[in-house]
């Protein structure tokens, strides 16, 4: 063989590992979008999709068993938004400070610490809100919340910096040339400027908090039962799953897949309003 | 009167130094015009006048600059004169919002709540720097949707609706077309009355149209400041004829 041909042959054979890499993960994908279809959707079909996802009453084992899997999805999107409401104003204003206040050496410092916490598990997480939040407000609503406004701290932190940090210096200089305080320009122009990044931040955060499991079931309380307070228990969507997989039999097993079927539906959703707001930043 | 008085202003950024021994008193009601070849200094004293150098990290001034006999770098409410004085940025920078909400921003700022009053200094502001007829039907449009020449007429627009009483403005046409620069010579010589100005061009013509008074800067010093007949007409600094007749870098 000529050497051209082995340098053929080789860069042939570069571009076929990325391939196989590329289609790996896209084959990841379509297999587990695949698996949950199928077998979810039967059960789906079987039950009612009407009563499955509408039904206020979650019963497996009685006889016959019911199967209503509302008081999750109401559950899993109390929990988001109250997770929202606490994460996004707490992460947002970090944000701003940790962009146009604090000094560099106090950065310095508070910058790794907003990192550690994205890498922290979400067990421990769930460890520390039973030692310190759960005495206070009991395995509840409301603490799963806290909990989930705490862990989506460094994703609304980081994605809220970029983008004040993208924000041109000159609206800043604009604000300040008018007459403008420090924060009032930050707050009234940079901000405001910012507002597309934020949302997108927002959103992610949202995607982490429906997703989130283990912690979420270590405070939650669990109970499936429409959420009746805020310092009541509360089940979501992947609680649901984690805690029944284990000893569920044929037709449970498929009500839990289905409802893993209604949280990818949310996830795309998620993801879908994440791309327009890409698209219509770039315009 | 003079506005501005200058007195043995040093600045330095770091350890270079960008301005040498400036002595000018600015006179008020007047247009001013700054000229000399980049990196003279121009805008660096253009800034050390409303106080934009405070943000530059390593800049050191010495000496004082007095507006009205006080002494802006002693007063300590930097707000009120970057209200008294305003400034027009080389590159127009309308902030992200509506054509209102740019206007309004100032005098919200100072405290004027009523919409009636807003409104009334939204028009004037807009009609003094000649932009009211062509945005009047879309106040409520983003800012960003005007032209390159609209948006610098409407950051005079908003540096005028704080009533100031300088208007500093840094190469205000330079990325415009003659259209638009014209345009925005004509509105300066209708706000004069109201205002001193003074403005940074790089445009010979434009000072010798506009300005009352030119000061020729070269390499952070103040070469020759007159009145512009006498700079372009005969000037007594050689250095100075030689810029302006384009015999000079
Ligand atoms: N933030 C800064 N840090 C350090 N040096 C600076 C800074 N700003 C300006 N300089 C220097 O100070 C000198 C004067 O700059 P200045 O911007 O005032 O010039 P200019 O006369 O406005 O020029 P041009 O006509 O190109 O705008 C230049 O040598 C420049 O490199
Ligand atoms: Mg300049």
């Amino acid at each position: 063989m000529s050497k051209q041909n082995i340098i053929k042959l080789r860069e042939k054979l570069m571009s076929a590992v990325f391939l196989v890499a590329a289609l790996a993960s896209i084959l990841a994908v379509g297999l587990i979008c695949f698996f949950l279809l199928v077998n979810g959707l039967p059960a789906m079909g079987e039950i009612g999709v009407f009563k499955f996802l509408l039904g206020r009453e979650w019963s497996p084992t009685d006889i016959p068993p019911v199967f209503g899997i509302l008081p999750m999805i109401v559950g899993s999107l109390y929990v988001t938004a109250g997770a929202i409401i606490i994460g996004v104003p707490i992460g947002v204003l970090t944000a701003v400070f940790l962009a146009r206040v604090c000094p560099k050496r106090l950065y310095k410092l508070l910058k790794p610490g907003v990192d550690l916490m994205a890498g922290i598990p979400s067990v421990v997480y769930g460890f520390f809100a039973m030692a310190v939040i759960v005495p206070l407000t009991g395995s509840s609503m409301l603490t799963a919340s806290i909990l989930l406004g705490v862990m989506i701290l460094p994703t609304i932190i980081g994605l809220a910096e970029s983008a004040l940090r993208a924000v041109p210096e000159q609206y800043y200089e604009g604000a300040l040339a008018l007459g403008a305080g420090h924060y009032r320009s930050v707050f009234f122009i940079v901000l405001p400027a910012a507002k597309s990044g934020i949302l997108t931040a927002a959103v992610l955060g949202i995607g982490r908090a429906i997703g989130e499991t283990m912690a979420v079931v270590m405070v939650a309380g669990n109970q499936a039962r429409m959420p009746v307070s805020l310092l009541k228990g509360v089940r979501t969507m992947t609680a649901n799953i984690v805690i029944e997989m284990g000893y569920a039999g044929e037709l449970h097993r498929q009500a839990l897949i289905a409802t893993g079927v209604v949280l990818l539906l949310f996830i795309l959703i998620i993801n879908l309003s994440l791309s327009a707001l890409k698209n219509r930043s770039k315009q | 009167m003079n506005c501005f008085e200058i007195k043995d202003l040093n600045l330095h950024y770091g350890t270079f130094q960008a301005l040498h021994h400036i002595n000018m008193d600015i006179a008020a009601g007047e247009i001013t015009a700054f000229i000399g070849p980049s990196g003279c200094g121009k805008s660096t004293l253009l800034k050390t006048l409303n106080r934009m150098n405070d943000l530059v990290e390593g800049c050191k001034i010495t000496g004082s600059v007095t507006l009205y006999g006080e002494d802006i770098y002693a007063a300590s409410d930097v707000n009120l004169l970057r209200k008294r004085v305003g400034m027009v940025f080389q590159r127009s920078n309308p902030f992200p919002m509506s054509i209102y909400d740019n206007i309004a921003f100032g005098p919200r700022t100072h405290g004027v709540k009523s919409r009636l009053e807003l409104d009334r200094i939204v028009e004037e502001s807009l009609r003094a720097a000649a932009i009211w007829d062509e945005v009047k039907d879309r106040l409520k449009k983003s800012a960003l949707s005007l032209s390159g020449g609209q948006q610098q007429r409407m950051c005079i627009a908003r540096a005028l609706a704080v009533s100031p009483e300088v208007l500093l403005m840094d190469e205000p046409t330079s990325a415009l077309d003659p259209i638009s620069t014209e345009k925005i010579e004509e509105l300066l010589l209708t706000v004069r009355e109201k205002y001193s100005i003074i403005i940074v061009t790089h445009n010979m013509q434009q000072a010798a149209r506009v300005s009352d008074k030119t000061a020729f800067f070269l390499t952070g010093e103040v070469v020759e400041h007159d009145s512009t007949e006498t700079i372009f007409a005969m000037p007594h600094d050689q250095r100075t004829e030689d810029y302006i007749t384009g015999r000079f870098g």
